[in-house]
């Protein structure tokens, strides 16, 4: 199989792209362009990263400090899954927030689930590493994992973007001129 | 059979037959308070306060047996029993129970005898008013996780729970909850269907697996097909056939996702075939099998084919945290690389890994973090963007996320090492490195 290599390479789908369906929530909760990404396995399970234009990964921005303590009885880190079928982790909707992130210019933002389901986990290396978040927020810097209920796993979506639309919605912000974020 | 050696003459008379009528009449002379106390336990009473006469008459009407419910007192005789071996089942509560009163007044000798046979008739009785008796063992706390509901199953109480429950529960516990001598039963037991069965029989081997697109157990979502054909169909269809059984499970040691393939020795593998209408084979019989299984497909092949013993399926799960496999994937890099590039990997030895459950069988499996060890690996050099690699690790490492590193959920990984986004195009299996079933000279 040596063969389809030397093509492959060119245009080789990534674990991403073999995998994952990519969804998006654009300017949520009405802000403009903080976008997130929804990458959707084909099992179900979703994980939640920054799309490529929120502002968070604009103009060389640094991470101050990320929290996952969003009020004062709930904290992300606190969320606790036991068994196969995840018992005791928290349950989140769409606007569920899942952190907050602060910038070195001290502009603060919040990541929400953007979709229904169980939380699993978050990501407690970029509490450590807040540079992954800027290098690879769409592999290793995601945000969290989250377990839609099996009847819901269809319809999650359908308060999403598809990639296209996705594009289509940002290629109008630059026509538009819109500030860049 | 059931043997009573009276130690304490307080229940029962010294009898060397088996009995259920608890009226028997003594053989010898007897004070009239042990008539008494026999009485009164018929009435059902237990410690009752009502006085018969010592002369007053047993009664006439005859009582079901609280131990066997009528199966040993009406479904003994010749027109009932057949002369094959019976295996008789009795619910499990009574039989219990009585076993403690008789532990506490008799010396008792082993009731029920375990036989062997390739053939089993089963005569079953049912009895609706005391199939609640053993619901008491799921509200006593000590033993209630000895019952899992489970949707597949109809009542949570199976034979296997109670068993448990009764081997957990203290012997007080157990009379507090539990009538001592046991209520008589209104009614006696009903007899269901005699079934018939054949001993399973388990015969084992290796399989190799040559396609990139066959599962290895059959690939069904939403009850529909979605790819045909699967490693475990593929072996049992002519040992279904030859054996005329009604069915199987499958089991091995270990498993390989669709697209993997399985080299060298194969990956060891048993198969319970259940109700088999022709059991015995000789060797030369099960190496035609194995030639007619190897011939039916080239996407599998199957070795060391066998019969085995229902203890030898467990050989193949033991041991499987020691286990190693070897392994080899084709590797693409982002980054271009060099020979040299590749230097390194050959004196990696021993890696520990922790690697949390990969995403895509986080839906069915526990999170958790699972530490493994990759023992060694080797390299080589394809073309700037590929390479070769060898690994042999640790049972139940999951070597695509060791590759990819499964967004960081996987560290160590290739990508860290090689400070390269790396993806795995291909896998095979090179070995399982398990030394059962043992090698059949061809």
């Amino acid at each position: 199989c040596v063969f389809a290599m030397e093509e492959a390479d060119k245009t080789a789908p990534s674990v991403t792209d073999r995998y994952y369906t990519r969804w998006y929530k654009t300017d949520m909760k009405g802000k403009p362009c903080e976008d997130h990404c929804i990458l959707q396995h084909s099992n179900r399970i979703c994980l939640i990263t920054l799309a490529e234009t929120h502002p968070i990964l604009q103009n060389g921005r640094k991470i101050k400090n990320i929290n996952y303590k969003i009020s004062d009885g709930c904290s992300r880190l606190n969320n606790k899954v036991s068994g196969k079928s995840k018992r005791g982790g928290q349950f989140l909707t769409e606007f569920a927030p899942l952190c907050r992130i602060t910038c070195t210019d001290n502009m603060e933002y919040t990541v929400f689930s953007c979709i229904r389901g169980r939380l699993l986990e978050v990501n407690e290396d970029i509490l450590k590493h807040p540079d992954l978040l800027l290098e690879k927020p769409s592999t290793d810097g995601y945000i969290a994992v989250i377990l839609p209920k099996l009847e819901e796993s269809k319809s999650i979506t359908n308060g999403l973007l598809t990639r296209e639309q996705y594009e289509e919605v940002v290629s109008k912000r630059t026509s538009q001129q819109q500030e860049p974020c | 059979q059931w043997m009573f050696r009276s130690l304490d003459m307080d229940l029962y008379e010294a009898d060397d037959q088996p009995s259920c009528e608890a009226s028997d009449p003594t053989q010898t002379e007897d004070p009239p308070s042990k008539k008494l106390k026999l009485e009164t336990l018929q009435a059902g009473d237990d410690g009752g306060t009502e006085t018969l006469t010592a002369n007053a008459e047993p009664k006439v009407q005859s009582e079901i047996c609280v131990a066997c419910l009528g199966v040993l007192q009406d479904f003994c005789d010749q027109s009932y029993t057949t002369q094959v071996i019976i295996e008789v089942l009795f619910i499990f509560p009574k039989l219990h129970q009585s076993y403690i009163l008789l532990l506490d007044n008799f010396m008792l000798i082993t009731p029920g005898v375990k036989i062997q046979s390739g053939f089993e008739v089963s005569v079953g009785f049912t009895h609706a008013e005391t199939d609640g008796d053993c619901h008491f063992l799921y509200v006593a706390t000590t033993c209630s996780d000895c019952f899992k509901p489970t949707k597949n199953k109809a009542s949570v109480f199976t034979r296997m729970a109670v068993v448990k429950a009764l081997e957990k529960i203290s012997d007080q516990k157990f009379l507090s909850n539990y009538p001592c001598p046991p209520v008589h039963p209104a009614t006696r037991c009903t007899p269901l269907d005699t079934t018939l069965l054949h001993a399973s029989v388990f015969i084992a081997g290796r399989y190799n697996k040559f396609s990139r697109e066959l599962p290895q157990t059959p690939w069904v979502i939403d009850g529909e097909r979605r790819m045909e054909g699967s490693v475990e169909e593929l072996i049992a269809g002519p040992l279904l056939s030859s054996f005329r059984a009604d069915g199987f499970n499958f089991s091995s040691s270990g498993r390989e996702d669709v697209d993997v393939r399985t080299l060298g020795n194969g990956r060891p593998f048993a198969m319970e075939l259940l109700n088999p209408h022709r059991a015995r084979f000789n060797k030369a019989e099960i190496r035609q099998l194995q030639e007619t299984i190897n011939t039916s497909s080239d996407k599998i092949r199957v070795r060391d084919l066998q019969i085995v013993t229902r203890e030898a399926m467990g050989r193949m799960k033991e041991g499987e945290e020691e286990k190693t496999k070897t392994y080899s994937a084709l590797i693409w890099t982002k980054k271009p690389i060099t020979h040299t590039d590749l230097d390194f990997i050959k004196n990696i030895k021993e890696l520990k890994v922790d690697q949390k459950t990969p995403l895509r069988v986080l839906h069915r499996r526990p999170l958790a973090v699972r530490q493994r060890v990759i023992h060694s690996m080797s390299a080589s050099f394809l073309d700037t963007h590929h390479f070769k690699l060898q690994l042999h690790t640790q049972a139940g490492t999951y070597i695509k996320e060791f590759v990819h590193g499964d967004f960081g959920r996987t560290k160590p990984n290739l990508c860290a090492l090689m400070d390269s986004e790396v993806d795995i195009l291909e896998l095979d299996v090179e070995s399982v490195d398990v030394d059962w079933p043992p090698a059949v000279p061809e």
